[in-house]
């Protein structure tokens, strides 16, 4: 708006504003009136005392004598593990089944659809209660552990994978490692230069594969493989060693990600159907093989129609990760929103952390899909 | 449409051979159909068995306790029947289930007036339902007027919560939500930054957190000495997190509103609130019905998560009832109350898209 506002466009304006500071002007009193009746603390000081309960879970170090912002953080590392997880399952599962429902074979499109319809149209949470209480926990217990060549195993204690530890001599592998990505990312980089100003697609991929790989591979052999895997062994009445995940998070993981795939297989039917058959002729006529049909014309213009609602069914995915509540899974609002503020009771200070916690990721999370986004955008001109 | 307008469509014979020879037209194809048809026989036939050949279908425990000391194969579909009464209508007293029945009613009557197609002047039945249905419908629930006796929400439970707290969230949501919408649209700062405020705080935070936010702080920011029972404060928070979703389909459907149709009304002399009355929402409303449906979908499928904050809604009687332990014969018990939950849910869900789904199917043929 260049022009000047009106005086009536100010006086509704500054109306607004009065009325919304009186509501909160007499909430805020009624706010303060019922903390002192009922004796509440107020302040963020709370954050540095013990927080005295145990996590079940725990990616950094945190006993029951860790402050409340000890808790916060390991509460968010459980929240954030969980969607990264989630997310790295959903979204291969996603794209096959949306392929699946375009491809060429009926039955497999009817199978495809029909997991669409069927994990859409049932609530998340019945989902959920179906992995954990129906599948996981009535599991057997250790000794009689569903076991996967001997390395993996399933009980209703939770699930055990056999973990790469390093041993001596594996800094030089790692560095080889780093050296190599680094490597093939200048490699790539070039060769899309290359390719831009000439016409000519050399072989980037084995290329780019070969540096990222081979330097670390060589190493490893060089130095004599210095890793040993860490397999889970049944001792006494459990499995000790390995990774041990606790069944709430492999029940969580399971459902969250099986119920995005259904929206991820949504989004790429919708990306596939937006790419004009003309060019799929086209590429053809040309002579391109069925490869650089998909690789080279299909998927790069799917791809931009798929990713902006992708990156919304990724956040949407982060925000439904609060449903771990609902099974006892640690995650942020269940240690936040649960157990912190019935020992507090400091419901505005700990429900503004919250909710500043959820909003920062959430945001931090969208910006990175927008800067994507318009990269993408650019990239196709 | 005329009969050269009509899209060709193949014959049943064609499109079958044309299914079978998509099946099988490469090796690849081949084995993978052989693959999914292998999947289907080692999934499906056990399942038929399990849950109608084998189900016990009685009307108490004792269809599905073991005998001589040896479970029961098969579903218990007597689960199902037993507790019928509790997974409708929760604790509602006995002698008033009428009351909810007719509440029943009134929504599949509202449905059904709104989704069909030969039903005319939708809008104003809408508007009509919006405005008078959330306070006939509370009425005859609650009681405590025209000599029905009240009942108090610590009372409402099972499928009659669930419909009653969708009902709510709708009803609530679809109002607030177009007001924000057109809150975002305006040209007074003040009102367009607090609106996007809302909508992007509300669209961050996830319902649970926003429902644990509700429940603790709307208390303590009423007069002291007010009790507020779970079931508003539940409907406060899903009202405010649905009305964010409503705000962005409404603010799509607004968007796809061509300048000259503003334009064109301002030129016959309307009045900026009748250019919104006459011309604008009736044509946006067309256009984001789908999306509201979308919505409505979600808002059914989210009332399961009031079972964290202790509420019985429909999943959560059925929690409550494996947890009886006249009831706990074994997992097949549990498998056939989760199945059955799975297939309410799912029709209503599936029903509400498909609708969805043809009315957007519609509009794309009108262009």
């Amino acid at each position: 708006m260049t022009s000047r506002p009106s005086a009536a466009a100010v006086a509704i304006q500054a109306a607004v504003l009065i009325l919304l500071g009186a509501v909160l002007w007499l909430a805020a009193s009624n706010a303060v009136a019922n903390l002192t009746r009922l004796g509440i603390n107020t302040g963020l000081g709370f954050l540095w005392r013990p927080a005295g309960f145990a996590i079940s879970q725990t990616l950094i170090p945190y006993s029951e004598s860790s402050t409340y912002l000890a808790a916060l953080a390991v509460a968010a590392l459980n929240t954030v593990l969980l969607a990264a997880v989630s997310i790295a399952l959903a979204t291969p599962i996603g794209f096959m089944i949306g392929l699946g429902r375009r491809s060429a074979n009926g039955l497999l499109r009817g199978v495809s659809t029909g997991y669409v319809e069927l994990l859409r149209n049932v609530p998340l949470l019945l989902q959920l209660f179906f992995w954990y209480f129906a599948l996981l926990r009535p599991l057997p217990p250790p000794r009689q552990s569903l076991t996967l060549l001997g390395a993996v195993a399933l009980n209703a204690r939770g699930l055990f994978l056999p973990v790469p530890i390093a041993t001596e001599g594996s800094a030089a592998v790692f560095v080889a490692l780093v050296a190599g990505i680094a490597l093939a990312v200048i490699a790539a980089h070039l060769l899309a230069r290359r390719r831009e100003r000439t016409g000519d697609a050399a072989r980037t991929v084995p290329v780019v594969l070969a540096l990222a790989l081979g330097p670390g591979v060589l190493a490893a052999l060089a130095t004599g493989m210095p890793f040993h895997w860490d397999v889970p062994h049944l001792q006494g009445f459990n499995y000790q060693g390995g990774l041990a995940v606790q069944p709430e998070l492999v029940a969580m993981t399971l459902a969250l990600s099986l119920y995005s795939a259904a929206y991820i297989a949504e989004i790429v039917r919708a990306g596939l159907d937006a790419v004009p058959r003309g060019q799929i002729e086209a590429a053809r006529a040309l002579g391109l093989r069925p490869v650089m049909v998909n690789g080279k014309i299909v998927v790069p213009q799917a791809l931009r129609v798929i990713v902006p609602p992708l990156g919304n069914e990724y956040l949407r995915l982060f925000r439904n990760t609060t449903l771990a509540a609902a099974i006892g899974y640690p995650d942020l609002t269940m240690v936040f929103g649960g157990t912190v503020l019935n020992q507090t009771a400091q419901a505005f200070e700990v429900m503004l952390i919250l909710c500043a916690v959820y909003l920062a990721i959430n945001g931090g999370v969208a910006a990175l899909i927008n800067w994507y986004n318009r990269r993408l955008a650019v990239a196709t001109r | 449409m005329t009969a050269l307008e009509a899209p060709l469509r193949p014959s049943i014979g064609a499109r079958a051979s044309r299914l079978l020879h998509g099946c099988i037209s490469s090796p690849g194809n081949i084995a993978l159909t052989l693959a999914l048809l292998l999947l289907a026989g080692y999934v499906l036939p056990p399942l038929v068995g399990w849950a109608i050949v084998d189900g016990h279908w009685g009307t108490g425990p004792e269809a599905c306790a073991p005998v001589d000391g040896k479970q029961k194969e098969g579903a218990c579909w007597a689960f199902v029947g037993a507790r019928w009464s509790q997974l409708v209508y929760g604790p509602y007293p006995e002698s008033e289930h009428w009351r909810v029945d007719a509440v029943f009613a009134l929504v599949l009557a509202a449905g059904v007036a709104l989704l069909s197609r030969s039903v005319k002047r939708k809008g104003l039945i809408g508007l009509a339902l919006i405005l008078v249905a959330p306070p006939v419908a509370g009425v005859l629930l609650a009681g405590g007027v025209f000599g029905l006796p009240a009942v108090p929400v610590s009372r409402w439970g099972g499928l009659m919560l669930t419909v009653t707290l969708a009902g709510a969230a709708l009803a609530g949501s679809l109002p607030l939500g177009l007001a924000v919408a057109l809150c975002r649209r305006s040209s007074l700062p003040v009102i367009r930054i607090l609106s996007v405020g809302y909508i992007e705080f509300l669209r961050g935070v996830p319902l649970v957190p926003l429902l644990f936010l509700v429940m603790s702080i709307l208390p303590l920011l009423l007069p002291p000495g007010t009790d507020l029972p779970l079931l508003p404060r539940a409907i406060v928070a899903f009202i405010l997190f649905n009305s964010a979703g409503m705000a962005e389909v409404f603010r799509g459907g607004l968007q796809a509103i061509p300048q000259g149709q503003f334009e064109a009304a301002r030129s016959i002399g309307l009045s900026p609130a009748k250019t919104m009355a006459l011309v604008i929402l009736p044509q946006a409303v067309a256009i984001v019905t789908p999306g509201l449906l979308n919505v409505a979908v979600a808002i059914v499928k989210e009332t399961t998560v009031i079972l964290i904050i202790g509420l019985v809604d429909f999943l959560n009687q059925i929690q409550a009832g494996l947890a009886d332990p006249k009831w706990l014969l074994g997992d097949q018990v549990r498998d056939s109350a989760y199945l059955f939950a799975g297939l309410v849910y799912w029709a209503v869900c599936f029903g509400l898209s498909r609708v969805s789904a043809r009315l957007e199917l519609q509009r794309e043929r009108r262009g």
